[in-house]
């Protein structure tokens, strides 16, 4: 059992660790936390129980707030007395398919419509297959148009309700 | 040819593609014609640069000599980068952009989604997620060409004329030498002249709905890129590119 700053009267259980995490804000997206959004895959002890690695995975290749992410769990982490060391990987390919829909239904009530599920339409790009009704988190309507399948982040895309005439964000499925 | 050393120039060769082109996309920073595009072209670009770091981050650590990332994005000359011809060529306008984008990406997504099944793990690793990103690209200016292909007399001509100005490019994207030959043997690399059937395909669907004819074969094509013989905007390129970590080597950031 790894101990933490409290000695060895507060052994620093994984769960516990999941759950600092959990306070991590997604730095673009602060109404979910990074283990909400998917990024961190696995939390490993080392053998001694002073140090802690987080597997973690980028959302898009370039995404700038990935390096942000890092920095904050090892802000956060560091201050629990771990040692930590972040370790990146690729494979499997983030997608927003491991979003629940409790964190979805955050989304949708920060104003961001959540991300339809991943289908054969997103997987090759000449497909003619039509796009997923796309909701307005607003209102519910259907009666959306894309303005941009590029937002102001790389995971999102511009979208416009017809119904109440309000530009909104898309997560885009990924 | 050792599998390290043709391991580290074929990962040299994908990363200088995509950081060149990230670097042509984000020239459009503040000068797209709509606020969206231009939006959508630096997003873009950084897909682009996300993936070049992450094969350059790999050749570096297969070369061991300590070098990084942006030693090798930084400190090369023309003559070092192996990038394919096509995506140095100047934007010109926001047709060759999409055009560009379009001819390099569908070879692109190709490339990468066999590369999923690399039995090298990193390879395979970067190559899953830029296959979903070179997806987002390909439809995108696919959708743009066929757009501008239908559209006006002007937009026609001009997509036209990138067409026509940028196919000689082409035939180098399905470039190879012993690099790739050592690495498909291995199972590493994946073999471009599998892929033309579909990058044909591909590119014939989308120029037919554009209204666009195919430039016809036999016409000049542009060779060497990838072993560094490259158009003179390569070198303007990337005085500009690497201008900051020349003049100011222990420039962090």
């Amino acid at each position: 059992m790894p101990f933490g700053k409290m000695g060895a009267s507060t052994p620093i259980t994984t769960d516990a660790i999941w759950n600092l995490l959990k306070q991590i804000p997604d730095p673009e997206v602060p109404a979910i936390n990074i283990v909400e959004l998917g990024v961190v895959r696995d939390v490993i002890f080392s053998e001694d129980g002073s140090g802690v690695e987080v597997v973690m995975t980028p959302t898009y290749s370039g995404c700038p707030a990935m390096k942000v992410m890092e920095d904050d769990v090892k802000e956060k982490l560091s201050a629990e007395g771990l040692e930590v060391k972040i370790k990146i990987i690729y494979k499997p390919a983030w997608t927003t398919d491991w979003m629940s829909e409790e964190t979805k239904a955050k989304l949708k009530a920060y104003g961001i419509s959540p991300p339809p599920k991943l289908t054969f339409e997103h997987l090759h790009p000449l497909s003619t297959v039509k796009n997923a009704e796309v909701m307005c988190p607003f209102c519910d309507s259907t009666n959306t148009t894309l303005t941009s399948q590029f937002g102001s982040t790389a995971c999102k895309a511009l979208h416009f309700c017809d119904s109440c005439h309000q530009p909104f964000e898309l997560f885009k499925c990924h | 040819m050792e599998t390290n050393i043709a391991l580290y120039k074929y990962c040299v060769r994908i990363a200088d593609t995509s950081l060149i082109l990230a670097q042509r996309m984000c020239e459009w920073c503040g000068h797209g014609p709509v606020l969206e595009e231009d939006i959508a072209m630096s997003n873009m670009g950084l897909d682009l640069i996300g993936q070049a770091r992450g094969f350059y981050s790999y050749a570096a650590k297969l070369e061991g000599k300590g070098r990084t990332e942006d030693d090798i994005a930084y400190f090369r000359n023309e003559r070092e980068f192996l990038n394919r011809c096509l995506v140095e060529q100047p934007n010109t306008d926001f047709a060759y952009t999409m055009m560009r984008s379009f001819l390099h990406g569908c070879l692109s997504y190709l490339q990468f989604r066999t590369l999923v099944k690399s039995k090298d793990d990193t390879i395979a690793g970067l190559s899953e997620k830029a296959l979903k990103e070179m997806t987002y690209h390909v439809r995108h200016a696919s959708e743009w060409i066929i757009r501008l292909g239908d559209g006006t007399d002007v937009s026609h001509q001009k997509i036209k004329s990138a067409l026509e100005n940028l196919w000689q490019f082409t035939d180098e994207l399905f470039e190879m030498d012993e690099v790739d030959q050592t690495l498909i043997k291995s199972g590493i690399a994946c073999d471009l002249s599998l892929l033309r059937a579909e990058w044909d395909q591909m590119v014939n669907e989308v120029l037919a709905k554009a209204k666009l004819v195919r430039p016809t074969a036999g016409g000049y094509q542009s060779k060497g890129g990838f072993n560094g013989a490259h158009t003179e905007h390569l070198g303007h390129l990337l005085s500009e590119m690497q201008y900051l970590p020349r003049a100011y080597p222990d420039a962090i950031w």
